[in-house]
């Protein structure tokens, strides 16, 4: 039986590579996607300390994570759909219409 | 057994998720994202969260990462106009922030632990559903108010 501190570590690697994706990198698309690894990382943890604890609650919670994942990538493509077509660039240094 | 499946499946993930942040083109990020959702649905079948593993495989790897490709080949940005990347030391620093996080979180995994309950059926559809129609239905119920038609 594996030790559930190997899948906590797991979550965490796959957490902190979408870290350093979302930090590290300009396009935008890879940066969505980054996130998504991100909540992936988080799914891995619900499930396996939900399946050790032997509670659904784990489960239930990786579904809603699954759910809002699924809604953000919706609403973040579409904005980059819509930013493209008004400057024509992914690049997220170029994006700073709302910074200060 | 159930070790060596999870060490093959969680060093294809890690690597697929290293793949997805250093492409420099989007797409070939899209695809080894593909490869690293398989991964983890993979290691959910280790966990018996069957129909997580399920809903993984459909949801992320069916919908979601189809609306990147679709989204990718829409807008073609072409290859001269892809982003410049950021210096190198903003990368390495990114790099050591997210080194320290993992770090940290390896730190707390070790000292946490959890009891080890016989693995109880926890991740058929039977149990997720039962959970999620009972003592989750509230927040069911608003999750899908997401989805509204406007």
């Amino acid at each position: 039986m594996i030790d559930p501190s190997a899948y906590l570590l797991l979550s965490a690697i796959l957490f902190g590579i979408g870290v350093v994706g979302v930090v590290a990198r300009k396009n935008v698309l890879i940066i969505l996607m980054s996130v998504e690894l991100m909540l992936n990382g988080v799914n891995v943890a619900f499930v396996a300390a939900g399946s050790y604890l032997g509670d659904a609650a784990g489960g239930v919670f990786a579904f809603m994570v699954m759910t809002v994942a699924a809604a953000e990538a919706a609403v973040g493509l579409a904005l980059l759909i819509a930013l493209y077509r008004l400057k024509e660039t992914i690049d997220i240094s170029e994006l700073k219409v709302l910074k200060w | 057994m159930e070790t060596g499946l999870f060490i093959l499946f969680g060093a294809i993930a890690v690597c697929g998720a290293i793949m997805v942040v250093t492409r420099k083109h989007p797409m070939a990020s899209a695809l080894y994202l593909i490869l690293t959702l398989f991964a983890v649905a993979a290691l959910f079948v280790l966990r018996q969260a069957h129909f997580l593993a399920a809903i993984q495989v459909i949801v992320y790897a069916g919908a979601v990462v189809v609306l990147f490709v679709f989204v990718i080949m829409l807008i073609n940005v072409p290859e001269n106009r892809l982003p410049v990347e950021r210096a190198t030391t903003t990368r390495v620093l990114g790099v050591l922030a997210a080194g320290v996080l993992i770090l940290e979180s390896a730190v707390l995994a070790r000292r946490f632990s959890m009891p080890r309950i016989p693995a109880a059926q926890v991740g058929t559809v039977e149990a997720v559903g039962r959970a999620l129609f009972t003592d989750y239905l509230l927040a069911f119920e608003v999750t899908s108010s997401c989805s509204w038609p406007r």
